[in-house]
């Protein structure tokens, strides 16, 4: 089973769920998919004995002595990462998508393509004494594009196993492609205007994508949850956890420590979850 | 003219806020919320929207059944997987390269114009404001980024004002980098926790990356000193300068939660007057 954990809005607590469910369940792997500022890390204590998989693009190389300045590439190129200087094709890497479109138009065969490293996967695949199967999506600073390397990510799912994947934030391709081949998708807010906000742009792409879902109120606090509430009534959406505001929680996070492993009623609480992930599941399988 | 962008690496560290309190204190300016994939500000500053208008970042393929002679020529070129197996195109996935247009043999497939989303020009109480709604899954949010910053740049332009405060969005990837380009400072917000601190030390590599001048703001500096220190001495290294440290504040919360300004309803707070001279430090450093 896939389960990813996202949010419209940054900073909602994503790597505070991931963790704290991957610490409370057998059999786990994490993959952290926030690839621009991945820091599941910091609560699991993963040792990647500086080992890692790159994660290649390929980019074209124009070889200037075939080519003749016909500009077919560059016109036909949609994200402008070739443009014509004087009599020479110039390529800017950061904003190629790798199409090979270039490669394809080019009526001389002037253009081939060569691996760029664009970012990395680091993984220690036996971690503490949950034996969680840890791994990490990471984007080589200055680099613009992050879904190739969640895609590369997700080619290690390992089908034998619960994957959780902690997913960048936003509503756009890293965090559609962070969820689009998951389960069941938890979205976790927080009872503000912007949690709301941000979690009703959550819910339209989810329905869009047809991924079944539930919401986690974070900093969870009496009387001001009905704004998340309410919203969630209506929309017929279910809330699995709530994790109340306080003082300790918050601490135990900016320590880096998960707080499952302070506060141990959690880690029932976590389970519970699970099994609530797995009720939704069967129940959207046996509608469908 | 003058141009700042309020960034943090890490989300949900204050930078909204930030940037709307700082409105409230500028003088003369547009503000322009970056942050296309949440956007946020509008919540706070309440926009009269003046013009709408539909953006267009990018293209989207769009396959004639009729005409298709399901030779599989497109599903064999498509290297984002948005050719289907039935040879249909998938446009979540599609990221609008036209190199199944340009492969097939029968025209069956051709190139338009995908919605990206909305852009507005808006007038709040206290400036102009540019903002934008990504559409549900959209490509190309860079794009709509890049639209807004110019737009607001343009306006300030228009109506001789001097300065541009940028919302930016988390994390260091295509939009943040949209939102810097060509900005006079970064501002970076960063929270004191370990989260936070590894989250900064990628963004101001970024930030070396691409030599922008900077300055760190340590919000809610007080749910953790020893972090907070952890971070100015980082900062220290890297010879950025911690301007401010703000202390945490559930005035915050319940204003936001009102739809209000700490700066104007709590002009006599401590925490208002931190922020107001932090302000003027940052237009001091500005100039």
């Amino acid at each position: 089973m896939n389960i990813t954990v996202l949010s419209g809005k940054g900073g909602t607590g994503k790597t505070t769920v991931s963790t704290n469910l991957a610490l409370s369940l057998e059999n786990v792997q994490l993959m952290d998919a926030d690839v621009e500022e991945p820091d599941s890390y910091i609560f699991i204590e993963p040792d990647f004995k500086n080992d890692y998989i790159p994660v290649n693009r390929k980019i074209p190389v124009v070889d200037q002595e075939t080519c003749t300045g016909c500009r077919k590439c560059v016109d036909f190129c949609e994200y402008n990462a070739l443009a014509m200087m004087l009599d020479e094709v110039m390529v800017f890497p950061e904003i190629c998508h790798s199409c090979g479109g270039c490669e394809i138009v080019c009526p001389v065969n002037a253009i081939t393509e060569k691996d760029r490293e664009l970012g990395k996967l680091k993984y220690d695949k036996n971690v503490g004494d949950r034996n969680i199967e840890f791994w990490q999506g990471e984007m080589n600073i200055g680099e613009e594009s992050s879904t190739p390397v969640i895609e590369a990510l997700k080619e290690h799912i390992n089908d034998k196993k619960t994957t959780i994947i902690d997913a960048p934030p936003g509503t756009t391709c890293p965090t559609i492609e962070a969820t689009v081949d998951s389960d069941f998708a938890l979205l976790v807010t927080e009872p503000t205007p912007f949690g709301l906000n941000d979690l009703e742009m959550s819910v339209e792409v989810m329905r869009e994508v047809g991924i079944p879902f539930g919401v986690i109120i974070n900093r969870s606090e009496e009387g001001e949850d009905d704004l998340i509430e309410e919203f969630c009534e209506k929309e017929d959406i279910n809330i699995m956890m709530k994790i109340p505001f306080e003082r300790k929680i918050a601490e135990l996070y900016s320590d880096g420590i998960p707080f499952v492993r302070e506060l141990k009623e959690w880690e029932e609480k976590f389970k519970e979850l699970f099994l609530a992930i797995e009720g939704e599941i069967n129940e959207e399988n046996n509608s469908n | 003219m003058k141009k700042i962008t309020v960034i943090s690496g890490k989300g949900g560290t204050g930078k909204t806020t930030l940037s709307a309190n700082f409105s409230a204190l500028a003088k003369n300016h547009v503000i322009a919320d970056c942050d296309v994939d949440a956007p946020n500000m509008h919540l706070l500053l309440e926009p009269h929207v003046e013009k709408e208008r539909n953006f267009s970042g990018g293209k989207i393929a769009v396959r004639d059944a009729e005409k298709c002679t399901d030779c599989g020529l497109c599903y064999e070129k498509c290297r984002f997987n948005a050719v289907n197996e039935d040879f249909s195109i998938n446009p979540v996935k599609c990221e609008g390269c036209s190199v199944c247009a340009e492969v097939c043999p029968v025209d069956a497939i051709h190139m338009e114009a995908a919605l990206t989303g909305q852009l507005y020009e808006s007038q709040t109480k206290y400036a102009p404001m540019i903002h934008a709604r990504l559409k549900a899954g959209a490509e190309n949010s860079g794009k709509l980024v890049s639209e807004v910053r110019d737009k607001a740049e343009e306006r300030a332009e228009k109506e001789g004002k001097d300065l541009v405060i940028v919302d930016g969005s988390p994390g260091i990837g295509c939009p943040v980098i949209a939102s810097l380009n060509g900005v006079d400072m970064a501002l970076i917000v960063t929270e004191p926790s370990k989260s936070g601190l590894s989250d900064l030390k990628r963004v101001v590599e970024m930030i070396e990356h691409f030599d922008l001048q900077s300055k760190v703001i340590i919000n809610k500096y007080d749910l953790n000193e020893k972090m907070a220190d952890k971070i100015e001495e980082f900062c220290n290294k890297h010879d950025l300068e911690v301007m401010a440290r703000i202390p945490f504040s559930p005035v915050f919360v319940d204003l936001l939660r009102e739809g209000k300004i700490l700066v104007e309803e709590k002009k006599d707070s401590d925490i208002a007057k931190t922020i107001a001279s932090l302000w003027n430090e940052i237009i001091d450093a500005l100039n």
